[in-house]
């Protein structure tokens, strides 16, 4: 059986996913694993749905997650999760950011957001956090910190020292914007 | 050794570096767009964009010529574009290094066909690499190099969009410390391709393949894995990693150098095995060869030409085992990408669609003009196109259709190959109407510098074409400048040039919202005020990503975070509902 553990990131473009699975996989080399990233560039970062595959441990080969094997679906908003549910393993863990974005049909009224969303996913899989993303990217005192925030609340259910975490922060995020990522970070954590 | 985590274009790009490189050049073109990106890193290397991969190619050329080693890296379907070149450049050789790195895209991620690669090399006889991760696009780019002088050839590196946007760990090594100083050195019979001279070199290239083949059955980028013995599989490239997914307990026959194939060596590993399987992405390129030397595999019968490969469809084709997709039920609506917020595309599209006009389209962010609700593209087809496709179209159709229609072409595509088709329409005394959408920058690979920008790809500024005397000087007569965010005027000028019995251009001349140095105006978003909001829905015709409808109070809104300002909704509206903020 392989040790390989698989991170399916997921939400919409422009939500910063890109930088949080960069972030997630410097953390994962710096802790002695074989890592591997991928996502898609290009059309899809025109606000279209975003994904980007996480996997590491001893030896990792695919890039691409194989399907219903994602371990943990951390995702950044609601639709996109449910888009994305069926590739999780049984058991699987859900971190998913309590935001609704409307798609082009929603925004246009010709379909309807699909109401209840955040229990309908944590009835399928009881092991989800739910976080309030863009409430908590305040509290720190920037909106676009939700990525940050959401990246503690993951970081609490991983086994990965703490130090590591903030060694990549301090590592990839610009020194202005370093202060606030620290503390939407730890209040992520706070709340995962 | 330093280890990074880095994604198979930085790889590349580092690969580059390390093998001494002194000039690299490319268009734009997803996926391969970020490896010249990341040459600009090293200050050593001459890095540039050309107005398309032909003239990319030929840069690289004469800097080889002129004992230099060269990279020049596109899109697959570039290919196409300098495929003139290449050719011949195969006949000539090389003398400093040159190595074309092309990228495929197969699922067509942001492409509009998934044609396959390696089937450029065998048909132009150019060798060439495909590596499986980042340390090999890395290790291959160095390799390449090496044996483009080593055999005297250009050398393809082929990368897929799961190669070149993948991260894994790499291992750097050094630059040279010295580097050959070029040089001007004359070889007519080498590199002056008349037939009497061309004639002698296809007989060298022939000879290079055959030694190229030998020479490769004993390097270690071809190499066999050992597993259980009783399944062989052959395989290259980013399939590699599935079939090691998928099938740990194969053996495994992994080629690095794709053209030549390894021949003596595939029929040794083949001997092993009862049941041989060929697994490679999009189509039988190995699988053709390896039946044509007489050794029986099962490949394309079971994996799909189609698309792209991944763990679960390897699984599926080989063993029948089915795997989870993601959701795609009806009551969870799709998500496409759309115009950003302020784009200057939006307004001009709108107005297409209520002119009814029949668009000839092209390459770029406009061509998601396409969708819903703008929907006004009726063609797309290749760079450039969209001028010859109009050109043709109105050579066949009534008068009255005519009117109807109008090419619709980027800035960057126009330079690309649409000036070409706009001589060609002048020329031939063609009636329709062209729009040159000129926003200064190549935005949908992410915005690169282009002879429209004002700027070169190391940020130093340049010397801007001018589009409308470029137009001029082709012989339209009938140029009109407008400022795409006044609709008025938008509609006013469409609707009359559409009307023209002759040739005319209409640029829009406002820069990409995503520009920081081009949008130096202020601009305050908008709001809607729901008392003058009447519900007609007029604004949601733009499809902006920033207005929405209030499906409970029967009211648009707009989302303050995401408004640009641009206020093209604001014209629109015949309520007068669209506020700014600070009025």
């Amino acid at each position: 059986m392989s040790d390989v553990k698989n991170i399916l990131l997921a939400g919409v473009g422009g939500q910063g996913i890109l930088l949080a699975s960069e972030v997630l996989s410097e953390v994962m080399m710096m802790a002695g694993m074989d890592v591997k990233k991928n996502e898609i560039h290009g059309m899809s970062q025109r606000g279209g749905s975003v994904v980007s595959h996480v996997r590491y441990g001893g030896k990792v080969y695919s890039s691409i997650i194989p399907e219903g094997d994602v371990d943990i679906l951390f995702s950044f908003e609601l639709l996109e999760t449910c888009r994305y549910l069926p590739l999780l393993r049984e058991n699987g863990r859900v971190v998913v950011n309590n935001l609704k974005i409307a798609p082009p049909s929603v925004a246009l009224g010709k379909q309807v957001y699909p109401a209840d969303l955040a229990k309908e996913i944590s009835r399928k899989f009881p092991a989800t956090t739910v976080v309030n993303g863009l409430d908590l990217a305040l509290e720190a005192g920037n909106p676009k910190a939700v990525n940050t925030v959401l990246l503690g609340a993951l970081s609490k259910i991983l086994d990965i020292d703490h130090e590591l975490w903030l060694k990549a922060l301090h590592k990839m995020v610009p020194a202005r914007l370093l202060d606030v990522n620290l503390k939407a970070f730890e209040l992520g954590r706070n709340a995962g | 050794m330093e280890k990074v985590l880095l994604s198979g274009n930085e790889a590349i790009a580092r690969g580059a570096y390390e093998a001494g490189v002194l000039v690299a050049s490319a268009y734009p073109g997803t996926p391969s767009t970020e490896i010249l990106e990341n040459v600009t890193r090293y200050k050593e290397i001459d890095a540039s964009w050309a107005p398309n991969e032909k003239v990319s190619l030929e840069v690289g050329i004469g800097a080889s010529f002129g004992g230099a080693r060269a990279l020049v890296t596109m899109k697959h379907v570039g290919v196409n574009v300098a495929a003139d070149p290449l050719f011949t450049l195969s006949y000539t050789g090389v003398r400093g290094g040159l190595v074309l790195v092309v990228a495929d895209d197969p699922e067509l991620h942001s492409s509009q066909n998934e044609q396959d690669s390696r089937n450029y090399a065998k048909f132009s006889k150019v060798p060439m690499f495909e590596p499986s991760d980042s340390q090999e696009a890395l290790e291959f780019t160095r390799l390449a190099f090496d044996a483009s002088e080593q055999f005297d050839t250009p050398m393809f590196l082929r990368s897929t969009t799961r190669i070149s946007h993948s991260k894994s760990i790499v291992t750097l090594g050094e630059r040279p410390a010295e580097i050959p100083r070029p040089g001007l050195v004359r070889n007519a019979e080498k590199l002056v391709m008349l037939p009497g001279n061309a004639r002698k070199r296809h007989h060298v290239v022939e000879e290079r393949l055959l030694q190229m083949e030998e020479w490769s059955c004993q390097q270690s980028f071809n190499r066999i894995e050992k597993g259980a013995g009783k399944v062989g599989v052959i395989t290259a490239g980013v399939a590699y990693q599935y079939v090691k997914e998928v099938m740990p307990d194969a053996d495994v026959l992994k080629i690095g150098l794709v053209h030549p194939l390894p021949k003596q060596l595939i029929r040794d590993f083949a001997a092993n095995y009862e049941t041989l399987y060929v697994v490679e992405e999009l189509d039988p390129y190995i699988e053709e060869q390896v039946r044509a030397m007489g050794i029986r595999v099962i490949g394309k019968e079971k994996i799909s030409i189609c698309g792209e490969l991944t763990p679960g469809r390897v699984r599926k084709a080989l063993f029948g085992k089915e795997s989870p997709a993601e959701d795609n039920s009806p009551e969870l609506p799709p998500r496409p990408p759309n115009m950003c917020p302020g784009c200057p595309h939006r307004g001009v599209f709108m107005e297409l669609n209520r002119a009814k006009a029949y668009v000839t389209g092209d390459i770029g962010c406009y061509t998601l003009g396409f969708l819903p609700p703008l929907s006004a593209m009726d063609t797309c087809v290749c760079m450039g196109a969209s001028i010859g496709n109009a050109t043709g179209i109105c050579k066949v159709i009534p008068e009255e259709e005519q009117r109807k229609v109008v090419a619709v072409i980027g800035d960057s595509t126009f330079l690309h190959t649409g000036i070409n088709g706009l001589m060609d329409m002048v020329y031939n005394k063609s009636a329709s109407t062209v729009i040159i959408l000129d926003n200064r920058i190549t935005a949908m690979t992410g915005r690169q510098e282009n002879p429209t920008s004002g700027y070169m790809l190391n940020q130093q500024e340049t010397y801007r074409v001018d589009m409308e005397q470029l137009c001029r000087s082709v012989g339209v007569e009938h140029v009109k400048v407008i400022d795409p965010y006044n609709i008025a005027l938008t509609r006013k000028t469409i609707r009359e040039e559409m009307a023209r019995p002759e040739t005319s251009v209409i640029i829009t001349t406002r820069p990409c919202m995503l520009v920081p140095r081009d949008n130096l105006d202020k601009r305050m978003p908008l709001y809607v005020d729901h008392d003058k909001c009447t519900g007609c829905k007029a604004c949601l015709r733009l499809g902006c990503p920033a207005i929405s409808w209030d499906e409970e109070q029967k009211k648009s809104n707009i989302d303050k975070i995401i408004c640009v300002g641009c206020k093209v909704c604001q014209q629109t509206c015949g309520f007068s509902a669209f506020i700014e903020y600070g009025e």
